[in-house]
């Protein structure tokens, strides 16, 4: 049973990428081009996710749990530390170079662009790489985040 | 990167497809209780993280992302449009950045920016400021400087 709700949550996901224009790279790098060609839209993406999953999941914390498993499990990290911004600015400059962040990647796959096909297993690789460089950093400096 | 075509402004669609977005976030936390961040969800589904209860729906959660475009053409009658830059290496350089950079910082735009900021988090809001303005940088730097 839970393959198969992942997978009709992945989809809702994966349509909601697709019908935003999130999917496609020319649409992120004209939201990020701000001083030249700019296209304004994936701010009406972002609004209308982050309102929906705000919203929802005060809905859905009420329960005591979740339908499948025993426990809520949110992230517990607070710090804003030397992983959480590095990360995140390698990952800025590689969605400003290529267009795709994971989702939308994985999503335009079966699509078959040629720079498609190239970036998602790069991308897979470089998720197992920064998985191995983030255990190192977190056993050297205390417990994990 | 050569690819400034002029892209049309679709607030609707665009607000619509980022309402789907949510509802799945907000599917994913009432069915498992867990965040909707697709470097984790993907990182899970490989076998990256311990596998325990959450490998099995991950999996399904990637084969659901690869599904959508098909799912969009049943509706729809044709397969999403799309322009992919087309300079291959950058886009494999792209690529292992993005991979490595979600894995060292926790999470991308579905997991910091969609569910973080969702969750009012302020090392989630530090992570999408961060990486919003380097890839603003990144795209103008490509555009308008060299």
């Amino acid at each position: 049973m839970n393959p198969i709700l992942g997978l009709l949550s992945g989809l809702v996901f994966g349509l909601g990428l697709v019908v935003s224009g999130m999917a496609d790279p020319a649409k992120v790098l004209n939201f990020l081009d701000l001083f030249g060609t700019w296209d304004p839209s994936l701010a009406f993406v972002m609004a209308g996710a982050t309102v929906t999953a705000h919203v929802g999941y005060r809905l859905v914390w009420r329960r005591a749990a979740p339908l499948r498993m025993p426990e809520f499990d949110l992230p517990s990290a607070r710090a804003i530390d030397a992983p959480l911004l590095t990360g995140a600015a390698l990952f800025g400059l590689g969605w400003g170079i290529g267009g795709f962040c994971p989702g939308p990647a994985l999503t335009a796959l079966p699509l078959a662009a040629p720079g498609t096909l190239v970036f998602v297993p790069a991308m897979l690789a470089g998720l197992w790489m920064g998985g191995r460089a983030k255990s190192a950093m977190t056993h050297r400096k205390g417990p994990a985040t | 990167m050569e690819l400034d075509t002029v892209t049309a402004f679709t607030p609707v669609a665009s607000l619509a497809g980022g309402i789907l977005i949510g509802l799945s976030a907000v599917m994913v936390m009432a069915i498992f209780g867990r965040i909707a961040g697709i470097s984790g969800i993907t990182r899970g589904a490989l076998g990256a993280i311990t596998g325990g209860p959450d490998a099995r729906w991950r999996i399904g959660f990637v084969v659901g992302l690869l599904a959508a475009p098909f799912a969009y053409a049943l509706w729809a009658g044709d397969l999403p449009a799309q322009t992919v830059p087309g300079n291959l290496p950058a886009m494999a350089a792209a690529g292992l950045i993005v991979g490595t950079g979600t894995a060292i910082g926790s999470g991308c735009t579905s997991g910091h920016g969609v569910c973080g900021l969702a969750r009012l988090s302020p090392r989630s809001l530090a992570a999408v400021a961060t990486f919003m303005g380097t890839a603003i940088v990144t795209v103008f730097v490509l555009r308008h400087l060299i």
